[in-house]
């Protein structure tokens, strides 16, 4: 359809070399971004049932403590007593939902799927720079998530020390119990660094080296820009991690002291660590969401983005302030008031690039003919789940508020506004947006709308009311609230949390179908079915090997030429000039 | 099938009036706005792929070396007596001379660039070989030192200050030896007349390698054994 476009670009003639792959290297051991891609898709979204199911036992024992959880009698002790949790199994159970959720459902489904597949198509590249380094950063990824999982499998149990394996509590065995289980968390994500070191070089050294022929960086597209970003977060923080996780690992097999008092050791050390690599990773999940939602809302609003450059200028901007950060986690253990309050005033900066992204999203709208679609949906929550969880954080960043609400559910409701409310529903936008040109059909709209609006009301449902749970003082990853006199009269509060995450979980199961369904029985979709313009979807859908057929894109304009003057149409694709047609109408 | 569509009507309009009107278009105010139509063909990248990724790869060595250190010195800047009474000091004179070994191993590593540069595969042998003697000889000497250290009775778990030397100097040592292990491939390749003066990225890109460890080292050094 495009081809009979005014000034299609014509890049340099390449000939893609086309060779029939057997099965194996086709779906299994594929150097093919888009393959990648999909397989880390696949990958998180197994996660994700996993993480979503080990949320809802977490959530069914804070409501009903040790009472039976339906289904699950045959689970043998010492995990489950006659179908209800022992406190033990517990802590593995909320230390490994984190665990699931961050590393390898978010990560891999925004980063690596994504990433991977948006990069090299939407820069107009035929493939990444180091095609078998990505085929080995997705299998590193997909054993490191083996053996995070085999860790529930070995005596002792699984890593209980909460998904930020505070030392000394995870330093030694006899604190909780937990040998190997502890050791297998450390392994598989100092594994996990690996794999993601794979791809951010590749994805920093695509964006630089590999962009066709007029694409200049203040042409590229705003979820490219959040992917660029958060490969050097990665490449930069994640070492400093996996520098934490093999002192820890020594410290645990090897008897060196680096986190233990008795030997001198320093248990703050961990945090700092950690945290150092940790608030870096809170914008490596939300960046991607950030991106996804600048492309939908410009889409689907057919407005140019409001300040473009604005947007690319506070996502460096936030990147950079995460460095600085850290401590605003570590209120609480013990610091100098002075470094607390420098904390304090780098992490309320952070609300003026967040402001200004706010702003700019609403600015997109402002005026618009936005057209409702599924996409749209989840990108328009985003942006109002996003403003919920950035305010709920400016009262943690503020050091005497966070004395009465550290380690409370007020946490626990901020941090799934962001990541649930932020990166997933960045999730689902980018699925829905993005499922033609994966998979070449349209995801069912009444479904999608359907899994919108009851995933939106639910989520609401469950994590809304953790705030005033933890204003009441409700401290979090708790066995027992009942144990408590002061939370008793909060139970209530909990049972309808509960009530709604389990609503939360069912109402997942539309998503699910629709997927599937899709996936095999979808409309056909046409290459451009959003009229979109940026470079993906001047591919067919889906993208054969090599994206383009000889030729190369090339680009003339930037990514959000919607509605524009002087063009009949209203979008306007960056392969194509402005400049004919107002010659024209002249 | 909505982009297809743009042109046609327009132009069909702009060819009716060409009959009457003379086919002068003056220059509309936007069109001096607007990028060239053609963009410039593209460009040869500044650091090829191979040496970018090396040195993204270098930049997370770089930030892992940066965390153990830090742990080093979060003990090292609080500790009064360093090192702690009863524990050994760390061999001076021997690690003097170890680091001149390793830091010319970087000088020999430099002319084995060169050489591939101007072509001269002998050159480039005897530079890969002399680095990588070098290379071993400085692991071997760190070794024997350890020994003695070991006997002396300063190990892994004797305390902090065992904890960082034995890991910081021995991921150090993990990396040399790597690179060493890196160097001899590098070595046997070009024995078969791997590389030309104009085709040599495995040997820059080894190059990079080992210059981050050489130049890693005088940075423990300092730290470490002088500080």
């Amino acid at each position: 359809m495009a081809e009979s476009a005014v000034a299609v670009g014509t890049g340099q003639a390449v000939h893609v070399h086309h060779e029939e792959l057997g099965f194996w290297r086709t779906y299994v051991f594929s150097t093919d971004h888009k393959m990648i891609g999909r397989q880390f898709l696949f990958l998180g979204l197994f996660m994700m049932i996993l993480g979503g199911l080990l949320a809802l036992m977490i959530r069914w024992q804070l409501a009903w403590p040790e009472t039976q959880i339906p289904g699950l009698r045959w689970v043998p002790e010492p995990f489950m007593y006659d179908g209800a949790m022992g406190p033990e199994f517990y802590n593995a159970v909320f230390t490994m939902h984190a665990t699931i959720m961050i590393f390898f459902v978010v990560m891999p489904i925004l980063v690596g799927c994504f990433g991977n597949f948006l990069i090299p198509l939407m820069i107009g590249a035929r493939d990444m720079a180091f095609p078998v380094l990505n085929m080995l950063s997705f299998w590193v990824g997909a054993v490191s998530g083996v053996i995070m999982l085999a860790g529930f499998f070995v005596p002792g149990g699984h890593a209980a020390g909460g998904w930020t394996a505070y030392a000394p509590l995870t330093a030694v065995t006899q604190y909780t119990g937990v040998n190997w289980g502890q050791n297998i968390w450390c392994i598989s994500l100092i594994l996990l660094g690996i794999s993601s070191l794979m791809g951010s070089i590749n994805y920093i050294t695509t964006i630089i080296n590999m962009r066709a022929p007029g694409m200049t960086f203040f042409r590229l597209p705003l979820v490219i820009w959040s992917l660029f970003i958060v490969a050097i977060l990665l490449l930069l923080a994640l070492p400093v991690l996996t520098s934490a996780l093999a002192m820890l690992l020594f410290d645990r097999m090897l008897g060196t002291s680096f986190f233990l008092p008795a030997g001198g050791g320093e248990p703050l050390l961990w945090q700092h660590l950690f945290w150092f690599f940790g608030h870096p990773e809170v914008y490596v999940l939300i960046l991607p969401a950030m991106g996804v939602a600048s492309e939908v809302l410009s889409v689907f609003a057919r407005k140019p983005i409001f300040g473009y450059r604005a947007m690319a200028y506070s996502m460096i901007a936030i990147a950079f302030l995460s460095w600085i950060v850290w401590g605003h986690h570590m209120f609480q253990s013990g610091m100098n008031p002075a470094l607390a309050t420098s904390f304090m005033v780098s992490t309320m900066v952070i609300a003026v690039p967040s402001a200004i992204k706010t702003f700019n999203w609403l600015g997109t709208l402002w005026g618009g003919s936005i057209r409702f679609t599924t996409p749209m949906l989840h990108g328009l929550a985003f942006v109002s789940m996003f403003v919920i969880g950035g305010l709920s954080g400016i009262f943690m960043a503020s050091t005497p508020v966070d004395i009465f609400i550290h380690d409370t559910y007020f946490i626990v409701a901020h941090i799934h506004y962001v990541v649930f409310g932020g990166s997933v529903f960045g999730i689902f936008a980018a699925i829905a947006y993005w499922f033609p040109k994966l998979f070449g059909r349209m995801m069912n709209e009444t479904l999608g709308k359907i899994h919108f609006w009851l995933t939106f009301l639910a989520f609401n449902g469950t994590f809304f009311p953790m705030h005033i749970l933890g204003v009441g003082g409700h401290m979090r990853r708790i066995y027992n609230p009942m144990q408590y006199e002061f939370l008793q009269p909060l139970q209530p509060v909990n049972v309808f949390i509960t009530v709604s995450a389990l609503v939360l979980g069912i109402v997942q199961i539309p998503f699910v179908i629709n997927f599937f369904w899709s996936l095999f029985a979808g409309k056909k979709a046409e290459r451009n079915p959003w009229q979109a313009n940026t470079l993906e979807w001047t591919a067919p859908s889906p993208p054969p090997h090599g994206n383009w057929g000889d030729t190369l894109p090339v680009v003339y304009g930037g990514p959000y030429e919607y509605s524009p003057p002087g063009v009949s149409e209203d979008y306007l694709p960056q392969t194509q000039s402005r400049v004919p047609h107002l010659a024209a109408a002249h | 099938m909505a982009g297809g569509t743009v042109a046609d009507p327009v132009l069909d309009e702009s060819g009716l009036h060409l009959t009457e009107v003379p086919p002068v278009v003056p220059p509309s105010p936007h069109e001096a706005d607007l990028p060239p139509p053609s963009p410039p063909p593209r460009k040869e990248p500044f650091v090829s792929n191979a040496r970018l990724g090396m040195l993204m790869f270098l930049a997370f060595e770089a930030m892992f070396f940066g965390g153990l250190l830090g742990a080093f010195l979060v003990f090292r800047l609080a500790a009064v007596h360093w090192p702690p009474p009863g524990q050994p000091y760390l061999p001076g004179v021997v690690t003097w001379i170890n680091t001149g070994i390793l830091l010319s191993s970087g000088v020999t590593m430099r002319r084995a660039l060169r050489a591939i540069r101007d072509g001269n595969q002998s050159g480039l042998m005897n530079g890969l070989g002399v680095t990588a003697l070098l290379g071993a000889i400085f692991l071997a000497v760190q070794g024997g030192e350890w020994v003695r250290l070991v006997r002396y009775g300063l190990t892994l778990t004797s305390g902090t200050y065992g904890s960082t030397f034995y890991t910081l100097i021995g991921c150090h040592g993990v990396h040399v030896l790597g690179a060493v292990v890196w160097l001899l491939v590098i070595l046997l390749q070009s024995a078969r007349y791997r590389f030309t003066a104009r085709d040599h990225v495995g040997v820059q890109l080894c190059g990079m390698y080992w210059t981050f460890v050489v130049g890693l080292w005088p940075v423990l050094f300092g730290l470490v054994y002088l500080y």
